[in-house]
């Protein structure tokens, strides 16, 4: 490959100095001045039937326009995943329902000159409910006497499993090999139970929305989301409008995680606009993002291990069981992926099985959100590498150097298992897990350490875990971009990629101007919006570098033919007898700037317009891998911790961007860190949730992290453009089961519930003394 | 919170006026514990036109004036010298920088939350509160009180004494509410241990204190003692933050922490120690 | 209703504003945009803004008591913001950016410190901005390298 001048290096986001300056950016900054306010009544219950709900009082209110109920729209069953269609989540969801299956579901909608006023009419809503007793506790979910979803109307678009009469959003199952009979013939076999917990996204902005209408009498929709086209097709579905009359913007989006991936107050906000013709605006409250938007699904995954004497895994054995909360968003294809990107880690198995069940509960629905599934897998795997590891009396580096993937391996998992459909076979053309496992133990300064080290009265230890993660969904998931020539020679690049935070404008804007073999500043970048930009499924899945980034590629290299051919024939030679080095044009005796060739075309002679469009879906899915490495410093007493350094050695193949897939890598271990230690969910015994605000819910601060070491392994993925793969999630996966072994390479006790806070450790400690005694 | 009305008294007079005037009346500090209730208030008094920020030092005393926020606290040098500087450490450690710029001492210590970080300190550095009606009381004398106070608030009274302290707060994140606090102290009246964040408001634990202060020369054994006293005797329970076995033993561990940190101190009574 | 005049970025502004008004909400009025909401609990630091050159949370500050005060947002510091945000683009510290304005200001407020300013100094004025994307190291370094070439170290 030849080197790279854009591409590979350091540039500044695109948008970052307009955002440092607080330049208007985001959803709620095009508040029109007119626009109504929404708000939302909420049911205070975690399961209930409306038995009546009277709205005059609140509709009588001056300066309240409209109050909606589930008697005012049409039954019609959705989800609000915001994946491609047909969805592999079942359609389970009403715009507003009779039903009320968590503390937080919404009853009734109110839209008011101002926000007091909005908030007085939903203290005016009278509703009766009729209280029913919730199901709460998800292992107890399952063919339980409680159905959380009785009504006939729900349906899934092809078969994921799903049997709400056994609280059932999905199921799965898959085995290659004879998995009982190899485990029986192991020399050991490790098992045990692995709890992780709901995280919160806690995305800086808050979940926010507004829908008017323009002068062409069409809806448009300003959305923090983080999949503008899926959302313009859900309204257009759901409530019933033409999708040739839905416009969906997508500003700058103050970050996502998958938390926006799923729609939210799209469809209140537009039959609002429907129903008043008036602007309407809706801004969620953080108690709101907490309790209605989303988490990370619970789970608990049984895992089995049967290895020879000498460390050769055999067999891989994963049952999980996972939490969808009230409605079934992602349920399947983020549990298909706690097996489909994490368990080809160790691909030399002779056999493997992976199946479970995803249950309805009465709690905060579960949905997308980084890691996917895998830092759950992740969690138990590499937890469990390590209690082998301890069994075989092994190094479990060593012990995961024999078994890992290696480049130019595959395993059978990735022709069976894809996201909610079968998978496709695919060998690991770039795979550096074994560089990154070797950079990561000397930047750790593993063997000094390792496994611990006594200092004053405190212990040093390390842990460890290793990753892998995919790039975009293959055969389902496209990204298109557009590139337009200017006068002048500069470009528009106009993608329907949905920059979230994570710097795909920068990125994506770097790929055209390597290929266009001009500097950033020539490409003007545009995304998203539904009328303006090609499509784009959206930002998740770990896609928009791969795929996405693919389309651009494609895009400018078409765009480059076209203006050869321009230049050929204004230079009177043939296109193959020219060079262009993205100024200049040159035949053998003549030339022409690409800006005197732009200007003719946009005034002078054969004008013209030159635009590529191109599209790219994938036809595999390359993990990223790594390997990660966390410090600790243990107080023995009383069990608190601190992360001294977090060491994490990437193979994304490429980096397009230096400093942003640095930004991507920190910010997801950090993020797993938070998992890992401390984020954690509360709620009372009837299903209120405690952790519903930041005074509650806490996320890591700049004191909780000492110091991070990231680096990228030399890689090159032949597929990906400049032989990038993704970067978005990989970095969240590792930290749980990396400090997990920490904490049991410090103390000798082995944390399987997440988080890993003292106190659990202070609780197993004293156990263990209890048993010694 | 609703606020109807804002009240600019002139005098700490026309603030208690207003305050006893209607039961919605209520005294507005930094007004940022106050902005998070659900209530509606009729009259916010706002306390800050009055000159009420100050750190004054008056030879035997250091008067803290009741609108002195957090962070003039934190970055004060009276105060710093103050017991170890231990009121300075313990708000240092709450929030960032922007809510200790609007948050006050009085708010803190009236609104008596389980959790403060500053009523633990303070109740070893044997600060009294001056009211405006009520005059001088102790902090701890305040904290038996029940139901909301009627009166203003106008400083807090710290003896300057020659003083060792020690200060813990224990949390998941650093920005998190403490799951216990530590405070302990040792003045020439001999020594002071408090526990906060039981999760119920911060308490002397007196037995403990007892016990060191009635022993000719502190040793390891008495240490161990009063640490298990404290643990044992004091109240502590559940939340979410924290289960009440783990805070005895975090209690059990800092205040042995703390003593042995001040004890030299106390070993050296009449003597010179800084 | 209350009669107050305070400066917002040097400009002075005389309003009617409610006594229950927190400073955010009046921001927007006056057209705004870089304050906005993160967490309704003062508890994010998303929001902030200086008030006579100290960081607060707008959303725990009534606008009724800034009479006379000076009210500075990013809008107010926006060359010395651009070159900040030089500095998190080499990091990799600039992603979503909705607590980068706030940082900034905190930043200007860290800028008055009379004494030499250390990496300690820089994760005091951070804390109590949270920030969900970067892992905050990069935006430590980043910082501390500004006020390297800025003369503030
Ligand atoms: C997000 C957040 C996190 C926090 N974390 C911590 C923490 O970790 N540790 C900790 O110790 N504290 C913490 N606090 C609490 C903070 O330190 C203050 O105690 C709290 O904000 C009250 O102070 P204020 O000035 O805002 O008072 P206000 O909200 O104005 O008042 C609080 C109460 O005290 C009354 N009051 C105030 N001043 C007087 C007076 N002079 N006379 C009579 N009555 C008065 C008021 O009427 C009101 O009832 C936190 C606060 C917030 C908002």
């Amino acid at each position: 490959m030849s080197k790279t001048r854009v591409v590979n290096q350091v540039r500044p986001s695109v948008d970052g100095k307009g955002i440092m300056q607080g330049r208007k950016g985001y959803t709620h900054d095009f508040v029109p001045d007119d626009a109504l306010i929404v708000k939302v009544l909420r049911s205070p219950h975690a399961f209930a039937k409306i038995t009546s709900i009277k709205t005059d009082e609140a509709k009588q209110l001056s300066g309240v326009h409209c109050v909606l109920t589930h008697l005012d729209f049409k039954r019609k069953a959705h989800t609000r995943a915001g994946q491609g269609y047909p969805e592999p989540s079942p359609h389970d969801t009403f715009v507003l329902d009779y039903y009320l299956r968590y503390v937080g579901d919404e009853v009734a909608v109110v839209a008011a000159d101002d926000e007091d006023t909005a908030l007085e009419a939903l203290s005016l809503i009278k509703v009766d409910y009729e209280v029913l007793e919730p199901v709460l506790d998800f292992e107890q979910a399952k063919d339980n006497n409680i159905r959380v979803h009785p009504e006939e109307d729900i349906y899934e678009m092809f078969p994921i499993g799903f049997d709400p009469k056994r609280n059932l959003a999905a199921a799965y199952h898959m085995e290659v090999g004879d998995v009982e009979k190899t485990l029986k013939a192991a020399d050991v076999v490790v098992e045990s139970s692995f709890y992780t917990q709901a995280q919160a996204h806690v995305m800086m902005e808050p979940h926010t929305v507004h829908a008017s209408f323009d002068v062409y009498g069409r809806l448009t929709l300003y959305s923090s989301t983080q999949t503008p086209f899926h959302v313009r097709r859900i309204i257009s579905q759901t409530l019933a409008i033409p999708l040739s009359q839905i416009r969906v913007i997508k500003p700058r989006v103050g970050g996502g995680f998958g938390g926006k991936q799923a729609i939210h107050g799209e469809l209140l906000v537009a039959a609002i606009a429907l129903k008043t013709n008036k602007p309407a605006s809706l801004r969620y409250t953080r108690q709101e993002v907490f309790e209605s938007t989303y988490t990370r699904h619970p789970m608990r995954i049984d895992l089995k291990i049967g290895a020879k004497k000498d460390g050769t895994i055999q067999a891989i054995d994963c049952y999980g069981l996972s939490d969808t909360g009230a409605y079934g968003e992602h349920a399947l294809t983020v549990f298909m992926v706690t097996g489909s990107k994490v368990l080809p880690l160790y691909n030399k198995v002779d056999s493997v099985r992976f199946h479970g069940d995803v249950v309805y509960t009465n709690r905060t629905s579960s949905g997308a959100y980084r890691g996917y599934g895998a830092i759950q897998g992740n969690f138990a795997l590499e937890s469990l590498i390590d209690m082998l590891a301890d069994k075989l009396a092994m190094d479990p580096v060593k012990l995961r150097e024999k078994n890992m993937m290696k480049e130019g391996e595959t395993s059978p998992i990735f022709e069976i298992m894809g996201e909610g459909t079968e998978g496709t076979a695919m060998t690991m053309d770039s795979c550096k897990l074994d560089v990154c496992v070797e950079e990561g133990l000397k930047l750790s300064k593993w063997h000094d350490i390792y496994p611990r080290k006594q200092t004053n009265n405190k212990i040093k230890s390390v842990g460890m875990a290793i990753a892998m993660q995919g790039s975009g969904i293959p055969y389902i998931d496209m990204g298109a971009a557009t590139i337009k020539l200017n006068d002048d020679g500069f470009y528009n690049l106009m993608v329907g990629a949905t920059d979230i935070g994570q710097g795909s404008d920068t990125i994506l804007t770097q790929i055209a101007a390597e290929a266009l073999m001009t500097e950033v500043e020539n490409v003007a970048v545009y995304s998203s919006d539904s009328d303006l930009t090609p499509f784009d499924a959206g930002a998740y899945a770990s896609s928009t570098t791969y795929v996405s980034g693919n389309a651009v590629l494609k895009a400018a290299e078409s765009l480059k033919a076209m203006m050869l051919k321009e230049a050929a024939r204004v230079l009177h030679v043939k296109e193959r007898d020219i060079t262009f080095d993205g100024k200049t044009f040159k035949a053998a005796d003549d030339e022409i700037t690409l800006s005197s060739l732009s200007n003719q075309l946009y005034y002078n002679d054969e004008q013209k317009q030159l635009t590529a469009t191109e599209s790219y879906v994938g036809h595999k899915s390359p993990p990223p891998f790594m390997a990660g490495f966390v410090t600790i410093e243990i107080d023995p007493q009383t069990c608190e911790f601190e992360i001294l350094n977090y060491t994490s050695v990437v193979d994304c193949g490429t980096t397009i961007n230096k400093a942003l897939a640095k930004g991507q890598i920190e910010g997801g271990i950090v993020q797993g860190l938070g998992m890992a230690c401390f984020e954690d969910v509360h709620i009372t015994k009837t299903g209120r949730l405690i952790s519903n605000n930041m005074l509650n819910y806490k996320i890591p601060g700049v004191h909780d992290i000492q110091s991070l070491t990231t680096m990228f392994t030399d890689s090159f993925e032949p597929s990906g453009p400049y032989g990038a793969k993704s970067v978005g999630e990989i970095g969240i996966d590792t930290p749980p089961a990396a400090l997990a072994n920490a904490v049991y390479n410090a103390l000798g006790v082995r944390l399987t519930s997440l988080p890993i806070t003292p106190e659990k450790i202070f609780k197993a400690m004293k156990e263990k003394e209890r048993n010694h005694a | 919170m609703k606020v109807n009305g804002l009240f600019k008294p002139k005098t700490l007079d026309e603030a208690y006026h207003k305050l006893t005037e209607h039961s919605k009346n209520v005294v507005m500090a930094g007004g940022a514990w106050l902005r998070l209730s659900n209530r509606t208030v009729e009259e916010a008094i706002d306390l800050s036109v009055l000159p009420l920020s100050y750190v004054k030092d008056r030879g035997d005393v250091v008067e803290i004036g009741s609108m002195t926020t957090l962070h003039e606290i934190e970055t004060d040098d009276t105060i710093k010298s103050l017991y170890g500087g231990i009121l300075s450490q313990a708000v240092s450690q709450i929030m960032g920088i922007g809510l200790r710029n609007v948050v006050t001492i009085g708010g803190n210590v009236v609104a008596r939350h389980g959790f403060s970080d500053v009523i633990t300190p303070l109740l070893t550095m044997r600060a009294k509160l001056h009211f405006y009606k009520r005059g001088t009381i102790s902090l701890e004398a305040f904290l038996d009180i029940r139901g909301k106070t009627t009166d203003v608030l106008e400083k807090i009274i710290i003896p300057k004494r020659k003083a060792a302290g020690y200060f813990k707060k224990v949390t998941k994140t650093a920005l998190d509410f403490a799951i216990i606090n530590v405070s302990v102290t040792c003045d020439e009246e001999g020594f002071s241990v408090a526990v906060g964040s039981r999760p119920s408001v911060g308490q002397l634990a007196y037995e403990a204190m007892g016990l060191l202060n009635q022993a000719k020369d502190v040793d390891e054994k008495h240490i161990d003692l009063a640490a298990f006293k404290a643990a044992d005797l004091l109240k502590f329970s559940d939340n979410h933050r924290g289960s009440q076995a783990y805070r005895e033993e975090l209690t059990a561990v800092y205040v042995k922490r703390g003593l042995l940190a001040v004890k030299t101190c106390f070993n050296q009574r009449g003597g010179h120690d800084d | 209703m209350i009669n107050i005049t305070f400066m917002v970025n040097h400009r002075k502004h005389s309003l009617e504003v409610k006594p229950g008004e927190y400073l955010i909400e009046t921001l927007k009025r006056l057209n705004i945009h870089s304050v906005r909401r993160g967490c309704d609990t003062a508890s994010c630091g998303v929001c902030t803004v200086l008030v006579d050159l100290k960081p607060v949370p707008s959303c725990a500050t009534l606008t009724a008591r800034l009479a006379g005060k000076n009210v500075t947002t990013v809008e107010g510091i926006h060359d010395e913001a651009g070159a900040l945000a030089d500095y998190f683009g080499l990091e990799g510290a600039d992603q979503c950016g909705f607590c980068n304005p706030g940082i900034a200001l905190s930043v200007h407020a860290l800028k008055q410190q009379s004494s030499p300013i250390t990496e300690a100094d820089i994760k005091q004025a951070l804390t109590g901005h949270l920030c969900r994307c970067s892992g905050y190291v990069s935006q430590v370094k980043a910082i501390m390298a500004y006020l390297k070439d800025d003369a503030h170290v």
